[in-house]
């Protein structure tokens, strides 16, 4: 392999901006999965009784479940149409670190679909009859899980990537093992909505999202250079 | 030259005679040791003071949650060999583990939830070692699948290797999570097996059926092992030599 011509940081730069110019181009399919978190949480009133007790008490699990299902429905974006192209075996063969490079595709690919979910979360919230004051609580929350979770889908979507029955297959791998953030972040917004302090359970999600930010990188690198193979 | 047996570990008819030779040595003293742990803690251990008779599914329930999570260890182990150093002996054990696992899961949920109907009057209760248990059978189901859903035999074998070891890192960080959540969620359950001591006509059975199961588990991991092999290897030479 010979030595990359660029450097890292110019390396995940360049790639980062083409990877948000291609979403902006294709801003239908990247707005998708937001659309789907706001109609999940939509539907948890309607199959219950819209009493605003009952809503407060049901808002955590339907803002959790919604976002972890919006965040498997958008790993699609992920590395589909790079795997398919060539894009993604170019970046491997390129010389500069991989882990990085996904590192770096995978924080866009948050900008894109995560960041987006915790802007809209105020009008979820706002539905199931929590309290705005525990706004920031949730929101912290949701944007540490939201990170969490884009970096257990990937190494996901890296597994199946290219395989043709692979509908539920990423739910069945990535599902168990968000079961912490999941946890943590519904806890913490429970404690939010209760105007409870919140910091362990943040502080839990938190350490969540920075160990699966240090070490996904490379079960990221490993499962995507075996799915090119 | 020290390394000579890893590399002869390595090779498949070396294993394939190896397992074949050494399986009996796991079997029979499985069947014995289970014979033993079943006379011992169905007949000759005193019925307890609190759970009457009910407390003697432990010697089927203890076993299975413990090769549950040892299964698990051991497929993560071998198909991280495999993947480093691309031993198809070792992929061939991770492929056999996970069936096996699933297996003892199921049966440690299984029963555990027949004990939880006795002792807590309801089949499922969120006890967190049950939530565990299930999480854990949900990631072999995860494992199984992948394997399934991939038809290169070298890139599944892969794959799946990455999978059991990343759900290896986050097995204990689930299990903290899974207690930590029950443990705000409800008060300790109604009831938790006498910890503090057992008495030894109750504990040495129980000895006993731990490592009936565990031979038992090696038993059949070798024997699928072989079938695994073979079923890689059918095409090459010395599978027509081992068996003609």
């Amino acid at each position: 392999m010979s030595a990359p011509r660029v450097g890292f940081t110019r390396a995940a730069i360049a790639l980062a901006a083409r990877d948000l110019r291609l979403a902006v181009r294709r801003a239908g399919d990247t707005l998708q999965p937001l659309a789907f978190f706001l109609v999940v949480t939509t539907l948890f009133p309607l199959a219950l009784d819209p009493q605003l007790s009952l809503l407060r008490d049901i808002a955590p699990a339907a803002l959790w479940v919604g976002a972890l299902l919006s965040s498997l429905l958008a790993l699609d974006l992920l590395f589909r149409e790079d795997a398919q192209d060539g894009a993604l075996e170019q970046l491997a063969l390129s010389g500069v670190p991989f882990q990085g490079l996904l590192l770096a595709k995978t924080a866009v690919h948050w900008l894109l679909t995560g960041l987006p979910l915790v802007l809209v979360a105020p009008l979820a919230v706002s539905t199931l009859g929590a309290p705005y004051g525990a706004l920031p609580g949730i929101l912290s929350a949701l944007l540490l899980g939201t990170l969490a979770l884009s970096l257990l889908g990937a190494i996901g979507a890296g597994l199946t990537m290219g395989l043709k029955r692979h509908g539920s297959l990423v739910a069945l791998l990535v599902l168990p093992l968000a079961v912490p953030v999941l946890i943590f972040g519904a806890r913490a917004t429970a404690l939010a909505i209760q105007g409870q302090p919140l910091a362990a359970p943040l502080y839990l999600l938190g350490a969540f999202a920075v160990l699966a930010a240090t070490l996904a990188p490379w079960a990221l690198a490993a499962a995507v250079r075996i799915g090119l193979e | 030259m020290t390394w000579l047996w890893f590399h002869r570990f390595g090779s498949p008819p070396h294993f394939y005679r190896l397992a074949g030779r050494l399986t009996p040595w796991f079997a029979w003293p499985a069947a014995l040791l289970c014979l033993a742990g079943l006379i011992g803690g169905l007949v000759l251990a005193p019925p307890d003071y609190q759970q009457g008779d009910g407390f003697r599914i432990i010697y089927v329930h203890a076993p299975s949650a413990w090769l549950s999570l040892m299964v698990y260890v051991v497929m993560a182990v071998s198909a991280a060999v495999g993947l480093i150093w691309r031993m198809t002996v070792a992929q061939a054990i991770a492929a056999s583990c996970a069936a096996i696992g699933a297996s003892f899961t199921l049966l440690a949920l299984v029963t555990g939830s027949l004990w939880g109907r006795r002792m807590w009057g309801t089949y499922w209760e969120w006890d967190p070692r049950l939530t565990s248990e299930l999480l854990l059978l949900f990631l072999y189901l995860g494992y199984m699948g992948l394997r399934n859903a991939i038809d290169d035999l070298g890139r599944a074998d892969r794959a799946s290797a990455v999978l059991a070891i990343v759900g290896v890192v986050n097995v204990p960080i689930i299990h903290y999570s899974v207690v930590w959540w029950n443990s705000l969620h409800q008060a300790p359950s109604v009831m938790k097996f006498g910890r503090p001591s057992m008495p030894p006509s109750m504990l040495i059975p129980l000895l006993l059926m731990l490592a009936g199961f565990t031979a038992y588990f090696a038993a059949l991991l070798l024997i699928r092992a072989r079938g695994e092999l073979l079923r890689r290897e059918r095409t090459a030479r010395w599978i027509a030599d081992a068996l003609c």
